[in-house]
């Protein structure tokens, strides 16, 4: 039995040090969470660009219409980019409001059940001697260069992967949740201070598509960093929970150096 | 040289697969049983904010200089047809306001006898399902006290607001609420916006305000006031045009 992430039994970390092993690294509630979540965020994030295309003008303040000056009015997006692809206001909604059920509900549940199994303490917490700034500086060097971390090191997130997580769980996705369910007058008739804490409506809206963006972004740089690391070995990882630790050039292999020890 | 491969070939299953999505989208958003279940989000969404809500809790009002410099009008500006011209020539003085259906006794409201009424004045938000949102003050009577005058029927769950406007497919609009909208206090027949008369573009010479949902449910030109046990039978059944021609959601507090 190999131990999940981040557990320190002697063991794993003998092999895990050595290389080339297969490893348990991510849990059932982690893996069914991502593949979720992941399903949703593209559906909301495409219906959500054909809502954008019904009025492509962003602003600031409580209100925003035509006779009103937008900060940005973003492209009308095309066909290949939004569900459904010809123009549907009513059908995008339904997409959109189906959907956001499930990033919520999912998100809640994902953060409970990480809190129980201790995923967040373990897993995702930042220790401080990851943030002293030559350990920061070492890792943004790091992915600068595409060194990908190698033995026990594969097994834990780098400093730059839990800040990028942290971010995005607790901060981005629920701000999108607080902005899109203000943007319900039905809602905000329940609770008035998500709507003043922004600044009103129109400023939730453009909040709402900037942190869709930053969504956007986290996921161009989660696939590229998939696709530069060993796809395969991720992919699989995240569907089934095993990844092959990748060997450490640096140390001898566990063969060599048992070998040795023997002697 | 297998890692090359392998990526590229990662990368174009990526791209399939992306179209693929999107066409089985399509597919799913033209299919009756699939677009059912996506549309269960709609009473779900009903459900619970019905659930979170009091039912008096109140839209946000706002005050006189946070009004947004223009209203902008949508939907019909001018209803077309004779009918509404006529009405328009003579400043609607034989505009009846007609409540009628599931009441005990239906009622045909003048506009000055509607105007006599006690009046509210409210400072509220109008957002359109568009995404764009307008602040304005608007001066009514609210619903409930032409509800009450007419006695509502415990039996009739729904209140029907006929218009005055013909549509492009040949039907009138219509729109409709629940029993808890319609009791409201800041659901009203106005008939005036930012200390003036309602122009046409806005509905003249009274439109529905039902603060707590989106800009289609608020009828303009409205003529006919109807209590109705069910919204079965009435134009496309949906209960209201854009529900009936486009699909749009009926609860539009979201």
């Amino acid at each position: 039995m190999i131990e999940p992430l981040s557990t320190s039994a002697t063991e794993t970390r003998e092999r895990a040090e050595r290389g080339g092993e297969l490893v348990y690294r991510h849990r059932l509630p982690t893996r069914l969470w991502h593949w979720t979540n992941a399903v949703a965020i593209i559906v909301l994030l495409m219906s959500g660009l054909m809502i954008s295309n019904a009025h492509p003008h962003l602003y600031w303040g409580e209100y925003g219409a035509n006779f009103d000056q937008p900060w940005w009015s973003p492209p009308r997006f095309p066909g290949w980019a939004t569900i459904p692809s010809t123009y549907n206001l009513a059908l995008a909604r339904h997409w959109h409001l189906f959907f956001a059920w499930i990033l919520a509900f999912g998100l809640l549940a994902h953060l409970v059940i990480s809190l129980v199994n201790r995923h967040i303490q373990r897993d995702l917490t930042l220790r401080r001697i990851e943030l002293a700034p030559s350990h920061l500086w070492q890792d943004v060097k790091d992915h600068a260069r595409l060194k990908f971390p190698t033995g026990q090191e594969a097994l834990r997130y780098n400093v730059l992967q839990k800040i990028a997580y942290i971010s995005i769980v607790f901060v981005v996705i629920p701000l999108l949740i607080l902005t899109g369910l203000s943007l319900s007058p039905g809602f905000n008739a329940v609770m008035h201070w998500p709507l003043d804490l922004v600044g009103g409506r129109s400023s939730a809206r453009s909040l709402h598509f900037i942190c869709a963006g930053i969504i956007a972004a986290f996921i161009v740089v989660h696939l590229t960093l998939v696709l530069l690391a060993g796809p395969i070995n991720e992919v699989r990882s995240m569907l089934t929970g095993w990844f092959r630790v990748p060997p450490d050039p640096d140390k001898p292999t566990a063969k060599l150096k048992r070998t040795l020890d023997t002697q | 040289m297998t890692t090359i491969l392998t990526r590229r070939a990662l990368v174009g299953s990526l791209a399939a697969g992306g179209g693929a999505i999107l066409s089985g989208c399509d597919r799913l958003g033209q299919n009756e049983q699939s677009r059912a279940l996506l549309a269960s989000g709609e009473r779900g969404n009903y459900a619970f904010q019905r659930l979170l809500q009091d039912q008096t809790a109140l839209a946000e009002e706002f005050a006189p200089s946070q009004r947004s410099p223009v209203f902008r009008a949508n939907g019909t500006r001018m209803p077309c047809g004779t009918d509404y011209a006529r009405h328009l020539a003579v400043n609607f003085n034989d505009w009846r306001l007609v409540v009628d259906g599931a009441v005990a006794n239906p009622q045909a409201f003048s506009l000055d006898q509607i105007r006599a009424m006690p009046t509210r004045t409210q400072i509220t938000r109008h957002d359109c399902v568009e995404g764009w949102s307008a602040i304005a003050k608007w001066h009514g009577v609210p619903l409930k006290l032409l509800l009450d005058r007419a006695g509502v029927s415990p039996q009739a769950r729904y209140i029907v607001f006929h218009c005055a406007d013909p549509q492009s497919n040949g039907t009138m609009y219509y729109e409709s609420i629940d029993r808890i909208d319609a009791a409201h206090p800041q659901t009203m027949l106005a008939w005036g916006i930012n200390d003036q008369l309602l122009p046409v573009q806005n509905g003249a010479p009274l439109r529905l305000r039902v603060e707590r949902q989106l800009g289609y449910k608020h009828a303009k030109y409205v003529q006919r006031i109807e209590a109705v046990p069910s919204l079965a039978g009435i134009y496309g059944g949906k209960g209201g045009y854009w529900e009936d021609a486009a699909g749009y959601e009926w609860y539009a507090g979201l």
